[in-house]
């Protein structure tokens, strides 16, 4: 037997013998080295993300439920890059509070698992297997939202998403019952060449954006998003904002170009709708929050509404430029979130008024935290810039100018309430700002690669060209 | 198939019980009926599958399998789900949703 086609799953197949091996190292390595797991798995995972970048793998497996394709490589590359720096960042955390109560291990082997999910979520060829990917990447997260068991606050984290999360599977589940019953066959190609626009596909396409808009957090879909991301432990929100989001962007994008492209009329309407409230209502409930876990959940939704201005326009344009905001936002969201957990680790704040006079007392971590603002509220020289411009230019290219001229507007309301962040660090004083504190070797390193993602994307053009090329590929 | 039953039938039960589990997560002021209503969806679309798959396209089994896995998949999220529940009763005695707001705006 030649199993050589299995190379095709090595993604999936690596990630699997690592959490396998953590679960090994967590029976044998004794009560009080179980630090040492900690290490184990950030070199294990980063072998695995170095390894992901040996050449590129094409292919079908499992009579076309397994495909891959350049860009999906490309993107599980990306994921976990993201997930490196993730771990980089939650290191510290995960020693001096976790290890200590016995469940290091458990934050590994529940985030790896929720990143299988999504490897076989964004390289699904029917949707059996997009159902269970799906499931099985937010199954996990929802238990490690609910991970810090003895605070209440992420129990209730943790129920609102699962509930959620379920509602959502369900009402997606009863969609693609409908283009079942419509086209007699669960496979994508299959539906993409038997689907035409009637009432039954158009009723089941909607209630299978309704699934997904809520796992990427679209208005009216988004009432989940603050209370969990402000519950959950720092890490498991960072995860959720930026890996778990860009995953189901990816895959939406992929069905609603191929599988769902006869029915672009149709969702094209929808999506205009739906771009213009997430970003109008998540970026004016931004402009009032406080806490500052709160205001990046809302500033994610905002994002997402800017990430349909991509995805409106159909071709490969708007597939590449969506990919490369998502690598600038997977980068600039985990720069703020890092500092947020750096500051939190330390001092236990988390409100924007303790920010006040952070760039007296820490200016590192206050420069970080002004990167990653400007490169999400989409100032020139770093690629937050660059990567919201492409999106009003696929957006623009299909004739949407009032769309792209609100979208603007909405750019400078958000330009409003992450300047006050900026403002409270840079200028306002205060008598008992956070004293200076030093983060240890894998904080910063995880810092450090997060400001390197921000101005090498923003200056190193060759990289959108390559996503430019992979994108034609797809369709 | 069912004598004298046709799929329209059936399709408009599952459709109605479709319906009664979006009402009911939304009106239900309770976690654990909440997560019944959840059922009930997951269900409708189970009966959904089997009756299309029984229906329309009898030659191949992918409906079927198809709610296999949507079965096993519903009862991990229900556990997983009871579970954060029983965690959250130890912590503020109640499984009412009203009790779980102490974060807003």
């Amino acid at each position: 037997m030649d199993f050589s086609s299995f190379l095709l799953m090595r993604h999936e197949i690596i990630l699997l013998v690592i959490t396998l091996l953590l679960l090994v190292a967590e029976i044998f390595i004794p009560q009080q080295k179980k630090g040492s797991i900690v290490h184990l798995a950030i070199f294990l995972f980063g072998i695995h993300t170095v390894l992901g970048f040996l050449g590129n793998v094409e292919g079908a497996l499992f009579g076309g439920m397994f495909r891959n394709t350049p860009m999906i490589h490309f993107f599980k590359n990306v994921l976990n890059v993201g997930v490196l720096i993730l771990l980089l960042q939650s290191a510290d955390w995960l020693q001096e509070k976790m290890v200590k109560q016995h469940k290091g291990t458990e934050f590994f082997i529940l985030l790896f698992s929720s990143l299988l999910g999504m490897y076989f979520m964004i390289s699904a060829g029917d949707f059996l297997m997009f159902y269970l990917g799906l499931e099985l990447s937010t199954l996990p997260v929802a238990a490690l939202a609910a991970y810090e068991t003895s605070k209440r606050i992420s129990s209730e984290a943790g129920i609102k998403l699962i509930l959620s999360a379920a509602l959502a599977s369900g009402v997606s589940l009863f969609g693609i019952s409908m283009l079942y019953a419509t086209s007699g066959s669960i496979y994508f190609n299959d539906i993409a060449e038997m689907i035409t626009a009637n009432n039954l596909t158009i009723l089941g396409m909607i209630l299978f954006f309704t699934g997904l808009s809520f796992k990427i957090s679209l208005v009216p879909f988004h009432f989940w998003t603050a209370d969990v991301y402000e519950g959950a432990p720092i890490s498991v929100t960072s995860f959720l904002s930026v890996i778990s989001k860009g995953a189901a962007v990816f895959i939406l994008m992929i069905l609603l170009f191929t599988v769902f492209k006869p029915l672009m009329h149709v969702w094209e309407n929808m999506v205009y709708v739906i771009a213009l409230m997430t970003m109008f209502i998540g970026n004016l409930f931004a402009s009032r929050q406080k806490n500052m876990k709160r205001f990046l959940a809302y500033s994610s939704v905002a994002q997402a509404g800017f990430i349909l201005l991509g995805i409106i326009n159909g071709e490969h344009l708007g597939f590449a430029t969506v990919i490369y905001f998502v690598l600038v936002y997977i980068f600039s969201n985990l720069a703020a979130f890092g500092v947020v957990q750096a500051i939190s680790l330390k001092t236990g704040k988390e409100n924007m008024d303790d920010y006040e006079g952070l760039y007296r007392t820490n200016p590192k971590l206050s420069l970080v935290m002004m990167l990653a603002l400007f490169s999400l509220a989409g100032i020139p020289p770093v690629a937050g810039f660059f990567g919201k411009f492409f999106l009003f230019t696929a957006a623009a290219s299909k004739g949407y100018y009032l769309l792209v001229f609100l979208a603007v507007v909405n750019v400078t309301i958000s330009l409003y309430y992450y300047l006050l962040v900026i403002r409270a660090m840079f200028l306002r004083k205060n008598e008992n700002a956070i004293p200076f504190f030093t983060n240890k070797l894998y904080m910063r390193l995880g810092l450090v690669l997060t400001v390197l993602g921000i101005i090498t994307l923003g200056l190193y053009s060759p990289l959108y060209d390559y996503i430019f090329e992979l994108s034609k590929n797809l369709m | 198939m069912i004598a004298g039953i046709s799929i329209y039938e059936i399709l408009t039960l599952t459709t109605i019980l479709f319906f009664i589990g979006v009402y009911g997560f939304i009106t239900r002021t309770n976690l654990i009926s909440i997560l019944i209503s959840v059922e009930l969806i997951m269900n409708a679309s189970v009966v959904n599958f089997v009756i299309i798959n029984k229906y329309l396209y009898p030659d191949m089994l992918q409906g079927v399998l198809f709610s296999i896995f949507i079965i096993a998949v519903a009862a991990a999220e229900t556990a997983l789900a009871v579970s954060i529940i029983i965690n959250l009763y130890r912590q503020i005695g109640s499984v009412e949703v009203k009790e779980t707001e102490i974060m807003k705006y």
